[in-house]
């Protein structure tokens, strides 16, 4: 993985030292809160409901085992003992005190971390494949371009201060692990008919209330080119995007109110204008970049261990939890395991301090010290030899890890909804903990099969509510909490929006209405090949819809 | 009122007037884009120096005809979350080519100051009851820089292949 060099780590540490004098200055009194809002949020720091809230990044959701056992040390000392993985790769804690802060990103400096960008009107934290480097299906390993953008994007001197959050994803495979199209950016490392690396832009994607699946702007933009064309972008959104009403502010409302074709014409403009200038990328930074990523040395292994088949033959829960955690990985004998965050009746992407510590210890002794962070709010240990996976699930089993659940049903997205957050309209946590427990029997889950069920408190959509091949959607009608469902989204390379089912459902009746939405698929798919994504395509939503509804018809009447 | 160059407060050297105001003979002065365009051509033919303020929303490309008689061009920032004219300031000095003074006015902070040099600001005019202070503290905040611009601050990209340069 990236290793700081002096540069790095000293700017880290300029960051620190500037933001810890800019809480002084607010302790002070020289800023007023409303002038040290921006300033905190660029710095990853909220206010919510009961407390401020601290997200640091974790760049491309990479972490050494090193770093992981730093972030356990933080949530025993400065929160209430665990931490939250997000949507977006990072981890935030949900009780630090203000004059805590600044200590809390000292200690971050000492591990190569930080809190810069992961929030706040700028360019985010950059996301990517979670199974980068390690996936056969890559034709680039994306996180050496991650790296090259996390560089260009840090305390950018021109687009700090833009009309809205900016958000870049990268992906190198034709399969979407990252939900690349619903990001401002989405990138695409791709080869043109000459074999040269290169970029597809997706520019203008999103989420939150007006969803928009990101159109190709470009189809190819050559590997040094990638900076320019950046900031090309960058600057035809600070220049034109929207200030004046802060739901319309996003690029996608700029590039829908254009079209993607003039959009990407003014962008072209631009680019065309400076792409022969100093934004041109060296090969040898490149180069530089690149051999931090260079495949590990790894022990040549046979593609079949015949101890691990033994194993999977004699456990079935064993066979269970390979079949839904582990994936294939580039180099025989290794595997890709998938730890999930979603036990049953727990809050999603949630880990305890403990849980940490076990991590980063699992990772040193079976993954070389290394782990990853989903956009799922899941954990990888990437590196994994075959002969390792029952003692890795025994020991994982032993701290609550071992749930058999990855893609499936109850590995729900959610956002933190009303428990914390100050903008969500309902709670979310309790929804998935309650479908998590209506769907724990690990048989059924493995007969309903991959399905990917998110949840948001509000419209913001941070639980990715649209994108789920079942979404929920906490409203608020007259001060009660209801949810909405939606069918038929993805986030993945057949990306689509879910459709609404129906009026919404209290949150007494959301987990039978998600019960029958499941139900209804097992009796009406082809076979269990064919997803639930898959058959809601060949059918519709109305099967599913008027099962829903009488049968929530039929629980009223029952129960008068 | 007061502004800062290099991080240091001066005086003011400029007038900025008022449209309906009489032009002062001999000042420097800041006219609104505005005026500029209504009296285009007598304020040409001025021979004090002249500047033309931008409001956020106003692009330098509708003043790029006249940049060659232009001493001044000021750039608001009407709240300080508004960062249009850290753009306007790069079209200015990159894509134009003007060579004269770019200054920040309106609702600045000393956060700020780094990223507006870095793209081609030279004087900052703080709103009336905005600290002038900490300004001369923050250009020494950083020492690493991660993006190229047209100012003379080496990247830490080049940084780190001039080293190996010299290594080698």
């Amino acid at each position: 993985m990236y290793r700081y060099d002096q540069f790095d780590a000293t700017f880290v540490r300029e960051r620190t030292a500037q933001f810890k004098g800019q809480v002084a200055r607010r302790l002070a009194g020289e800023l007023t809160e409303e002038e040290f809002r921006p300033l905190r949020l660029k710095n990853g720091l909220y206010l919510q409901l009961h407390a401020y809230m601290l997200r640091v990044a974790i760049p491309y959701g990479e972490l050494s085992s090193k770093q992981m056992r730093k972030l356990a040390f933080i949530a025993r000392r400065y929160d209430k003992g665990y931490g939250h993985f997000t949507t977006r790769q990072n981890i935030q804690y949900n009780w630090p005190r203000l004059d805590d802060v600044p200590a809390i990103l000292e200690h971050l400096a000492e591990v190569e971390m930080h809190a810069i960008q992961t929030s706040g009107n700028c360019i985010r934290n950059v996301t990517s494949d979670h199974f980068a480097g390690v996936a056969a299906d890559e034709i680039e390993d994306p996180r050496v371009w991650a790296e090259v953008i996390r560089q260009w994007s840090t305390l950018h001197p021109e687009f700090s201060y833009l009309p809205r959050k900016f958000k870049i994803a990268i992906i190198a495979a034709d399969k979407d692990r990252a939900a690349m199209r619903t990001h401002d950016i989405g990138l695409k490392i791709v080869r043109n008919a000459k074999g040269e690396l290169g970029f597809a832009f997706y520019t203008g994607g999103g989420q939150g209330r007006t969803p928009i699946i990101g159109p190709l702007v470009k189809s190819f933009v050559a590997a040094e080119d990638l900076l320019s064309y950046l900031d090309a972008t960058l600057r035809v959104y600070n220049m034109h995007g929207r200030r004046d009403n802060i739901y319309k502010a996003r690029i996608k409302i700029l590039v829908q109110a254009l079209g993607a074709e003039e959009f990407g014409r003014q962008v072209e403009e631009e680019w065309l204008r400076i792409k022969d200038s100093v934004l041109k990328l060296p090969a040898e930074e490149v180069a530089r970049i690149r051999q931090y990523f260079a495949p590990p040395a790894l022990e040549k292994l046979p593609a079949r261990n015949e101890g691990f088949e033994a194993k999977k033959a004699a456990d079935p829960d064993f066979a269970r939890w390979v079949q839904a955690n582990t994936d294939d990985h580039k180099v025989d004998g290794y595997r890709i395991v998938t730890i999930s965050l979603k036990p049953v009746g727990g809050a999603p992407g949630d880990a305890s301090a403990d849980q940490m510590d076990l991590l980063a210890d699992l990772a040193d002794a079976y993954s070389l010290g290394q782990i990853r962070v989903t956009h799922r709010q899941n954990l990888v240990l990437p590196y994994v030899r075959q002969q390792d996976l029952f003692d890795l699930w025994a020991k994982l089993g032993s701290a609550k890890l071992a749930e058999a659940n990855v893609e499936l049903v109850t590995d729900i997205i959610a956002c933190p909804g009303l428990d914390y957050c100050n903008l969500a309209n309902a709670r979310s946590i309790p929804v998935a903990q309650r479908i998590s427990r209506r769907f724990s029997d690990p048989k059924r889950l493995a007969e309903i099969g991959e399905l990917r069920l998110n949840i948001s408190g509000c419209i913001n959509a941070c639980g990715h509510h649209h994108v789920g091949h079942i979404g929920i959607l906490g409203v608020d009608k007259k001060g009660e909490e209801f949810y909405q469902v939606t069918l038929g989204g993805s986030s993945a390379e057949d990306i689509s929006l879910g459709k609404i089912l129906g009026p919404a459902f209290s949150l007494d009746q959301i987990t039978d209405a998600i019960e029958t939405v499941v139900d209804t698929y097992l009796d009406l798919r082809e076979g269990p090949q064919e997803r639930f994504i898959d058959t809601y395509r060949r059918l519709g939503i109305e099967p599913f819809k008027e099962k829903v509804y009488d049968s929530l018809k039929e629980r009223r009447s029952a129960a008068e | 009122m007061t502004v800062l160059r290099n991080g240091v407060p001066q005086p003011n050297e400029w007038v900025r007037v008022a449209d309906d105001a009489p032009l002062p003979e001999t000042d420097k002065v800041i006219v609104s884009l505005e005026r500029w365009q209504a009296e285009r051509v007598n304020l040409r033919q001025r021979n004090a120096a002249i500047g033309v303020a931008l409001k956020s929303e106003q692009s330098p490309l509708l003043i790029q005809d006249d940049l060659d008689r232009l001493s001044l061009v000021a750039l608001e920032f009407p709240k300080f979350t508004d960062g249009r004219a850290f753009s306007h300031a790069r079209v200015l000095r990159d894509r134009l080519g003007f060579t004269g003074e770019i200054r920040g006015f309106g609702q600045v902070l000393r956060d700020q100051y780094l990223f507006m040099l870095r793209c081609g600001f030279d004087t900052v005019e703080p709103a009336a009851g905005k600290r002038v202070e900490g300004y001369a503290e923050a250009l020494k905040e950083f020492s690493v820089f991660y993006q190229p611009t047209n100012d003379d601050r080496a990247t830490a990209l080049q940084l780190r292949h001039r080293k190996e340069a010299v290594a080698a």
